[in-house]
This record gives structure tokens, sequence and C-alpha cells, in this order.
């Protein structure tokens, strides 16, 4: 038995800096992963839900939708199916850090020289797993459909990447209802009731030329709409500009407000 | 003398409520100090603001000479916690626990397991290391945690409550650890609702009550300080104890404590012990027990704050 105490941690004194920041980010998201493959039952909704909701829109509503034409509803509705897809499975951080918030270990990263948010952004880098399992299984289904890539590899990759991103970045809404409310059953139902009008009053399953124009106004400044109509163009080879500058905006915006009151509303609950 | 803790009119509120009113603490390097009180006396609350988990409304305090609120980066290398709660990850097995930890302190992989796997041996936790935490006992999960809390060396190691809830068996099992933990030199502050507790472990005892520090001292002293010794008398048959009771408070002048047939009185002369062997014997009374003793810090406990501590097994503290 020799439990032996030398000194005091090796590290920097003062604020932790950016490079600290990053590395303790990375080792919590390596503990976010670990988790998914311990347990791949957490992977089972991001997967059936999209793959049942893309199933649902062609071979049930698809025809009523599409005048007969489901071949055509698919080209427009796969895309936007992914941008659903990514965006619920963005609940799930706020709901799980919120989890965490009710055992002791956030004491434990509170009480230690990391980066204050460094937990936060690990769960959320963490679930690139999710995303990345969830458009996986989605494209694969929407290509044994019948979904048509038109466009090149690289645009492709973009694509998934612009998906991955967005749900990155609004998922730090979720975090910040999971920090403010700490219930998870309670974060779930709320970004649920958050998601729903966003993503039914889009394109996603409606064209914009079929919408009333109050709905279409919405539609056309809506981020699931944007999101929808850039990855429809980069995977279906037509003009992104103008929705990927919006939805980059988006993006931006919602990390900006988010990412700051996520991180004061985790300090707060320390006091 | 070099303080590692120390504390000087810490305040905390909660809207009306005052948790600490004013609280001085000083802990020298290489000593453990027990904060005994009960539910709501501020024990956590004291350690939350020493280990930067929360600032204080008021009074300031500094940790190796690094103060808390100015500079709790500096703090937080130098502290280790294991609070009331679990702060484990349940969802990792021990070893990945205690690696994650390393990696965070800035260990490469390679130290981070060898220090875990060190660890791991130290707290008798091998076998079980790679086992789902869900499968622990109470008592190993405690273990964990402070192996957790030790993986960065800490120079100062606050228990919150380490043995809330745990039964006898694994409270002893912790009661081990941190004997061995003193034995190294470090400097523990342990907080506790349980009087031999405090007994056990801790070089001195504050005691807190209503977020005030009521006393302090070594345990010795303190049971000294509240006067003197008790005197202790077991009638052999139970009919005795009316008339026993009548003869101490005679000879002593105060009203005996009667529990489960034993009497008790505090004796402030020594020699009141042969009176009352006279005065049994003159009445024909046997008694099985007859003696003096320092009193139980149960009794201290009564004597400073005017109600009685905890009992074991209550929940946890503020």
């Amino acid at each position: 038995m020799s439990i032996q105490f030398p000194a005091g941690h090796a590290g920097p004194a003062g604020r932790v800096g950016l490079a600290q920041t990053a590395r303790h980010s990375l080792a919590l998201a390596g503990r976010g992963v670990t988790r998914f493959m311990k347990s791949p039952m957490q992977l089972v909704d991001v997967v059936l839900t999209p793959i049942i909701s893309l199933l649902m829109f062609i071979y049930l509503f698809g025809d009523a939708m599409s005048g007969g034409d489901t071949d055509g509803y698919l080209q427009l509705v796969a895309p936007g199916v992914m941008v659903m897809a990514v965006f619920q499975a963005s609940i799930g951080v706020g709901a799980s850090l919120a989890a965490d918030a009710s055992t002791g270990i956030f004491d434990r990263f509170r009480s230690m020289p990391i980066a204050r948010s460094s937990p936060l952004i690990g769960a959320v880098l963490a679930d690139i797993v999710r995303y990345v399992v969830c458009l996986g299984a989605l494209v694969l289904l929407a290509l044994v459909m019948g979904y048509r890539v038109q466009s090149g590899p690289l645009a492709s990759l973009a694509a998934l990447a612009l998906l991955i991103g967005f749900a990155l970045s609004f998922s730090w809404i979720s975090v910040y209802l999971g920090m403010l409310i700490k219930n998870p059953a309670s974060v779930q139902g709320l970004m649920t009731i958050l998601i729903l009008p966003l993503t039914f009053a889009s394109n996603v399953f409606i064209p914009r030329e079929g919408m009333a124009g109050w709905l279409r106004a919405w539609s056309d400044v809506n981020p699931v709409s944007l999101v929808a109509e850039t990855v429809r163009g980069l995977l279906g080879g037509g003009p992104v500009a103008g929705s990927l500058f919006g939805t980059l905006a988006w993006m931006a915006g919602v990390i900006v407000v988010f990412f700051p009151l996520a991180l004061h509303a985790y300090r707060k609950n320390a006091v | 003398m070099a303080y590692a803790i120390r504390a000087e009119g810490l305040v905390k509120k909660y809207g009306d409520f005052t948790a600490l009113d004013g609280v001085d603490l000083e802990v020298p390097a290489g000593k453990v100090v027990g904060v005994l009180g009960p539910n709501g006396a501020g024990k956590t609350t004291t350690v939350r603001i020493l280990a930067t988990l929360m600032r204080p409304d008021g009074g300031h305090a500094t940790i190796g000479g690094h103060d808390v609120v100015k500079d709790p980066v500096k703090v937080r290398q130098l502290i280790g916690l294991t609070g009331q709660y679990a702060s484990v990850d349940e969802s990792l097995s021990g070893v990945e626990n205690l690696v994650l930890i390393g990696r965070l302190l800035g260990l490469s992989r390679r130290g981070a397991k060898v220090r875990a796997a060190q660890l791991l041996e130290d707290f008798s936790l091998t076998e079980a290391a790679r086992k789902p935490i869900a499968t622990f006992s109470g008592g190993m999960r405690r273990r964990l945690d402070l192996a957790a809390s030790l993986v960065g060396r800490p120079q100062v190691l606050f228990l919150d409550e380490p043995t809330t809830g745990l039964d006898p068996h694994a409270r002893q099992e912790v009661w081990d650890v941190v004997r061995r933990l003193v034995a190294d030199g470090s400097t523990v502050l342990l907080t506790t609702q349980y009087l031999e507790e405090a007994d056990q472990l801790a070089d001195s005892i504050t005691v807190f009550d209503k977020g005030r520090k009521v006393a302090e001292g070594r345990p010795g002293e303190l049971k000294r300080r509240v006067g003197g010794q008790i005197l202790q008398v077991r009638p052999t048959v139970a009919a005795d104890v009316p008339q026993v009771a009548g003869m101490l408070a005679e000879l002593t002048g105060h009203v005996p404590a009667q529990e489960s047939g034993v009497l008790t009185v505090p004796a402030d002369d020594p020699l009141v012990v042969a009176a009352v062997a006279r005065r049994l014997d003159g009445a024909g009374i046997t008694a099985d027990e007859l003696g003096l003793r320092l009193p139980s810090l149960d009794e201290v406990f009564l004597a400073l704050t005017g109600h009685a501590p905890a009992t074991e097994g209550q929940a946890v503290g503020v």
C-alpha cells in the first residue's frame, strides 16, 4: 500500500488556455464515445426514427403529397429527412448532460484544473458519433429506395459535413436547456416542441411552391428549410449559395447566443 | 505554522437562509480536521466554497496560500474532492474513470493507465477494475470515488461525508483508506455527522451548528471542556434504579440521566465515586458497573449546541 502526495498537479497556473481547452474537451468526448460503444442501444432511436419517417412519408403519404410522382417526392424529401433526423438526434445531448448534473460528476469536473467549458464541449462533440450513424443509415436507405446523388463525392461529403455542423451548433440549445432545467425528460419534451414547428413548417415535406404565403415567408427564413435546400443543392447538383449563407448565419447565431448561455447556466449550477 | 487551508469570516446565504454565518477555519498542513455537525450546519457549504465550487457571499479563503475566488485554477491543482454523491461516471468501468481523470490532468495515455492501475491496487479494486460500476457495492463505489480524487496527487483532500449511507463494514473500509492517506501526510478536511468518525480519524474537530463554529479542539480537549467527567452506575437490579438516582442527585447536586438501566451524572469531584460506593453498600444495593469516564462526543455535542446530534442513517447535510 502506498499512496503518496509528493507535489501538486503538473499543469499551468492561472487561466486555462485554448489548446488545453481543446485537449480536455477531446478527452471528455472520448468518454461519451466510450459510452456509446458500451451500450449501442443508445443509438437505436437515432437510426429507427428517421428510417420510419422516410418510409412513412414515401410509401404512406407519398402518393397523396406528390400526386403520384413518388420518385420525384423522394428526391425532395430524402435530404429534408436527413436534416430532421440530425436535428432530432441533437436533442439527446442536453438530456444526457441534465442526467449528469443530477450526479456528482460535474462537481468532480468543476473541482479539477480543467477548462470550465470542456465537459459541455466534450459531450457535444461525442454526439458526432450519433450523427454519423444516423446519417449513414438514412443515406443507405434512401439510396436503396431510389434516391439519386447527382453531384461528386466532394459535394456529397460537404453535404454530410454541413448536416453534422448544423446538428453540432443547434445542439447548444439543448445543452442550455439541459443546464437550465436539469431534468432529462423535460429537456427532451421541450426540445421536441421546439423542433416540430421548425421541421413541419418547412420545405422538408412540402415544396415551397405549394405553401400558403405566410408559411412560405416563414419557411424562407426557417433554418431547417435553409439547410434542407442547401443539402438538396449539394447532393442534387443545384445552386446552394443563397441558402448556404443563411444556414451558416443561423449556425453562427445559435452558437453565439446559446454557447455563452449554456456555459453561464453550467457555472450557475455550482452556486 | 504553514496552513494548508485557511478561511476567514465565510458567509453564504441562500435567499433568507444563512447557511454560513462567519466561519473561520485553519488547518495546518498534514493534519486531519473533522468538521462535525448536524444536517444544515453548513459543512457541505464550507467544503464547496473551499473546493471552488461556490463563491462565498462574504469572507475569504485560501488553499495552500491561493485565494479560492481570485485564483481558482491554481487551487484546483492542489485539491481533491470526494462528495456525498457518486462523482464517477457509472456507465464507465473503474479503470476507464481513473484513466479519463488522469488524461484530463495532463498525464499521457500510458501514464494515466499506470496511475489508474496503481490506485486500483492501492484501493483493492484491481479485480473489479473492468466491471461496470453499477455492480459495485456502496463501499467499493466510495473507494473508487476516493481513488478518483487522488489521481492528481492532491496536497489537500476534501472528504464530504465520505461514509454517509454506508453500512458499518463499508464504513470501516473507507476509514482504513483515510487512515492510510493520513499516514502518508496529506492534509484532509473531513465532514461528518458521525461523532465516532471524527473521533476515529481527526487530529482536531471543529463543531458546526447553524452556520457557525461552536467549538474546536482535539477530541479529548472537547470532551474535557464540557466539564469534568461522567459518573456512570448500572444497578444490578433494575428496581433499584430510582433509589440510586436519588442518591446520585444528593451526592453530586445534578439530576442523573437514565437510559436502559444506566444512570449517568456529571461528577465534578472524582472522590464522589467512593462516596457512591459507600452509600450503595450501606443500602445493600449492588451495581454491575460503577465508574468515571470522559463524556462521549454525543454528550459534548449536546452540551455545545443544546440539541442532540443527527443519528446515524439520517439524510445528507446541506
